[in-house]
């Protein structure tokens, strides 16, 4: 195992050798970019190394083959190991071999179903995504939004109910009215954190923790009370969603991939040219920043702050609105499988910015989906999975270690991230 | 005799900056060395590293005449030398033996602490140097002057003997520099051996022994006070010919613009803070308000600018109320505001130093279309601001957190004095700047003022007061206690003004002693 692990440090520090040398050489804005990537890609790699060694750890073959020789417990260890990651890779992206049989057969259905993996990547990425933005975008207000995971769930309602109580209207009305329903419910989720803030000075941080408990139990009263779908015998379930409120899903079940992607994609763009091409995002950026510039040029704060918070709100009340209409069609409790948590992660390893947050939502699609088909083929729990976005997680929130382990130079100059002033700066 | 101390060739290496650059130097004993430097000269790099905090990577350090290996903090204190850091390192909720004994605790009985024995020692150090420092006193109780004698204090009961100062009179009132001197002197007179830090020139003048300039990490001379004036220091300083004395004329002042009537501001506490002040700046005059720092300055400003509400009075502005405006409507009238605190207040630090240059005028046209900014003309503007007031920047889109102080502060001037201004407050401009950048920045305040424009300066530093105003206005514990043509009024009164000796005394006091001119 450990021999494993120096191999792969070495790898990592001839991958930093060549990104400093790359350094030298190259124009200011290149070196900047190389130091924005370097700790999350870094981070990725050690939390695999640690993942395969907690796989070995964990598996009952290893430690009988350890019993019966030396040799044979390293051999078990590392084919485990390969099979775990093998069956992860086959599972979020698909099987090489199938995919270039059925590209050469030719054969639609056989090429839909061995890319399948990756399109469901890309499924599972999407609410990631809308909830990373909120989360991202409300860092670069100086705002915290802990409460995604409550604007999911208001947007989810808001959508499913315009979604199947609103009939007879044309697919090109009635789909963007729930999906927009959906924003606003998730915006006005998240106005209330920022109204109190800006007003009172409520700290954001437990007001959108406490939103998120008032929003479970809404959406739990919502689906077993007034939203109940009739004859489901009191299970907390809406109505399906008229048709006409669909997003559209481009190839037959079970593939679920859909339009939705790209509209995540677009909202990605959006909120990026909204924070940096337009003075509202200046406005909001100059805020999250530095609060007391931000006065001294002469801008509102608290306006900003309420903004702030009911745009963040409003894109995670999308995620929610998107998962409705593009996957699920009707809602249950089971909807969010923690996106709204997870997005806080998404937003440091994106580093706040759209594009990052569109990475990084691919890679935890990625290392979902493909965490079910590593349960079922190679008996490794899904947990795994979860222990290394913790893993990479805390290697990106707290870069010396990484900078420890790799002997990377601190950067010259302090790169301020938003985190840093978020939880003192914003009054 | 040999030195106390001698540094040979030390040589200190950043990646890409020569910080210190084969620098020798003796420290006799009893004297009092001054090592004059702009920012960034590698004065502080070149006591980090007989400090301690720095290994040199050339060049080695003397003792006696005996080589020794600094590699600490603690490992300076054992050979004798000590350090009065800018910012104090003291507890405020400890007693002043407490801080004394951190680190080095007297201890009886096993582990108790011998806080007697200590209190003690540290009466027959005040006493020996006349540091007039009460044991027992906790230091949050104590005002700035005293605090410093504290940290010298832990110093001398660790027996240092070589003393290291850094820019110690930064947070002093005139009259406490005055006494910090005094100390100086008499820690000298006694066989220590003191260096002093500094780039006040006047300082240097009037304390030191000795004078050893450094420019560019390398020493480019030493002299005496008695061989050096102000502008010879400040030429070898900055590597040019420097004009300290501002060039001004005098100027007839023109129609009000600007007037405060019975303002009162209250804190957070509800103290008073700025207590029933009445002020009046013309066009084409520059008002300078003199004060200790904290005697309600800061919050003057803040109310003039509309960051701080005011409980009572009327602010005019261009004859509109603006008691009530917002920061941006006063802006938009027509002035501009340098504030106190440039990192805090005036710049957003991770930001390029174009969208700084445009930090209160972003959301107008040109700057901006619709929502849109116009990131070219933001660019274009900023190249001409860098261009025009000399800002030193790798480019228009480096953030501006990587500029040096001085070149940071200039945006800001830039900012504030590249807009059609009528009103202009300048709260400490130079504050923390190098010679090189004070003559500047001083210069474009008088061009500002000979303008026509209305200016109202705060500054603790009394010499920038005396140059740049035409009328002085002494603040005191929110009030303000004197509002006189700079002509009338000698620097010792308003030194004595702003230590709170009523005008009166202070004028007649000021009368009976030669008084030196105002610069």
């Amino acid at each position: 195992m450990d021999k494993k692990q120096e191999k792969q440090k070495d790898a990592g520090k001839i991958l930093i050798e060549e990104l400093n040398q790359d350094e030298k050489e190259s124009a200011t804005h290149k070196r900047s970019f190389w130091n924005v990537i370097t700790i999350p890609l870094l981070a990725i790699l050690s939390g695999i190394i640690i993942g395969a060694i907690l796989i070995a750890a964990t598996s009952t073959s290893v430690y009988a083959a350890f019993g019966q020789s030396f040799g044979k417990g390293i051999t078990t260890a590392f084919s485990e190991i390969g099979s775990a990651y093998a069956s992860l890779f086959t599972g979020s992206i698909g099987d090489p071999v199938r995919i270039f049989s059925a590209l050469f057969s030719g054969d639609k259905e056989q090429i839909y179903k061995a890319i399948n993996p990756f399109l469901e990547s890309l499924v599972q990425a999407t609410p990631y995504i809308f909830a990373g933005l909120a989360v991202a975008l409300a860092f670069r207000a100086g705002l915290f939004n802990i409460g995604v995971e409550g604007q999911l769930f208001i947007g989810a309602a808001c959508a499913t109910f315009v979604g199947y109580a609103v009939k007879g209207l044309p697919v090109y009305i009635h789909m963007p009215l729930a999906f927009i329903a959906g924003g606003l419910g998730g915006a006005l989720w998240g106005f209330i954190p920022g109204f109190l803030k800006a007003t009172t000075g409520g700290h954001e941080v437990i007001n959108t923790i406490m939103m998120n408990y008032i929003a479970f139990r809404l959406t739990e009263w919502l689906l077993s009370g007034p939203m109940t779908r009739p004859g489901s015998g009191g299970m907390p379930i809406s109505p399906l969603i008229e048709e006409s409120a669909q997003i559209p899903q481009f190839f037959p079940s079970p593939i679920r991939f859909h339009l939705g992607f790209f509209f995540a994609l677009g909202f990605a763009w959006l909120i990026w040219w909204l924070l940096f091409k337009t003075k509202w995002g200046l406005n909001m950026r100059t805020v999250g920043t530095n609060p007391r510039a931000a006065k001294y040029a002469g801008l509102s704060v608290a306006k900003t702050t309420m903004i702030g918070m009911a745009i963040s709100g409003g894109l995670a009340g999308l995620a929610g609105a998107i998962q409705i209409l593009a996957v699920n069609r009707s809602m249950a409790l089971g909807l969010s499988s923690g996106y709204g948590f997870d997005s806080i992660a998404l937003a440091l390893i994106g580093n706040n910015h759209p594009v990052g947050v569109v990475l990084a939502s691919i890679l935890f699609g990625t290392l979902r989906n493909g965490a079910t088909r590593m349960m079922v083929v190679s008996r490794i729990p899904i947990d795994i999975v979860d222990v290394l976005q913790a893993i990479i997680l805390m290697l990106v929130a707290a870069p010396a270690i990484i900078r420890t382990i790799y002997r990377l130079k601190e950067p010259k100059e302090e790169e301020t991230t938003v985190f840093v002033s978020g939880w003192g700066g914003g009054q | 005799m040999t030195p106390i101390l001698q540094l040979k060739g030390i040589t200190k290496r950043f990646p890409g900056v020569l910080a210190n650059d084969h620098i020798d130097l003796d420290l006799r004993k009893g004297e009092i060395l001054a090592l004059l430097g702009e920012n960034g000269a590698g004065k502080t790099t070149l006591m980090n590293i007989l400090y301690g905090l720095y290994q040199p990577d050339e060049g080695e350090i003397l003792i006696e005449g005996e080589k020794v290996t600094i590699d600490s903090p603690t490992d300076a204190i054992k050979t004798g030398i000590g350090m009065v850091h800018q910012h104090f390192m003291l507890i405020p909720v400890f007693t002043v033996t407490e801080n004394v004994m951190l680190g080095e605790e007297t201890i009886k009985y096993g582990d108790f602490l011998d806080r007697k024995k200590a209190a003690k020692r540290i009466m027959d150090i005040s006493e020996k140097y006349n540091l007039q420092v009460a044991p027992n006193d906790y230091i949050r109780d104590l005002p700035v002057g005293v605090q410093q004698r504290v940290e010298i204090i832990k110093l001398l009961y660790r027996d240092a003997e070589i003393l290291i100062f850094d820019e110690p009179t930064a947070v002093l009132t005139p009259q406490e520099a005055d006494e910090l001197f005094s100390i100086m002197r008499s820690l000298s007179d006694q066989g220590n051996s003191i260096i002093f830090i500094t780039h006040k020139l006047r300082e240097v003048l009037d304390i030191s022994d000795r004078i050893m300039v450094i420019r560019r990490g390398a020493v480019v001379g030493e002299t005496t006070p008695d061989q050096a004036d102000k502008n010879s220091l400040a030429a070898m300083m900055v590597g040019r010919d420097v004009n300290l004395e501002v060039e001004k004329t005098d100027k007839e002042p023109g129609d009000l613009v600007f007037s405060v009537k019975n303002l009162i501001v209250a804190d957070k506490f509800q103290n008073i803070v700025v207590d029933n002040a009445s002020l009046d700046v013309h066009a084409g005059e520059i008002v300078g308000i003199a004060g200790v720092q904290g005697n309600g300055q800061t919050e003057l400003v803040e109310a003039i600018t509309g960051l701080r509400k005011s409980a009572e009075g009327k602010i005019t502005l261009l004859s509109q109320d603006i008691t009530k405006a917002s920061p941006r409507q006063i802006t938009e009238l027509g002035s501009a505001h340098v504030p106190e605190d440039r990192q805090a207040d005036g710049l957003v630090l991770p930001f390029p130093v174009a969208e700084n240059l445009v930090l209160c005028t972003y959301y107008k046209e040109p700057f901006s279309k619709g929502v849109i900014l116009q990131y070219k003309t933001i660019l274009d503007h900023a190249e001409k601001l860098i261009e025009d007031f000399d800002i030193r920047t790798p480019s228009a889109m480096t953030p501006v957190s990587s500029l040096s102080g001085g070149n940071q502060q200039k945006v800001i001037i830039a900012r504030e004095l590249s807009r059609p201004i009528d009103f202009l407050v300048a709260s400490q401009p130079t504050r923390g700047l190098d010679v090189g950048s004070i003559e500047y920045i001083h210069k474009r305040i008088v061009q500002k003022r000979d303008e026509g424009c209305a200016v109202l300066l705060v500054s603790p530093e009394l010499d920038e007061i005396m140059e740049l105003s035409d009328r002085i206005v002494v603040m005191y514990r929110g009030q303000i206690i004197a509002d006189l043509p700079n002509k009338e009024i000698t620097k010792e009164q308003v030194g004595l003004m702003m230590a709170g000796v009523l005008p009166e005394e202070a004028l007649a006091e000021g009368d009976q002693h030669a008084v030196e001119p105002a610069l």
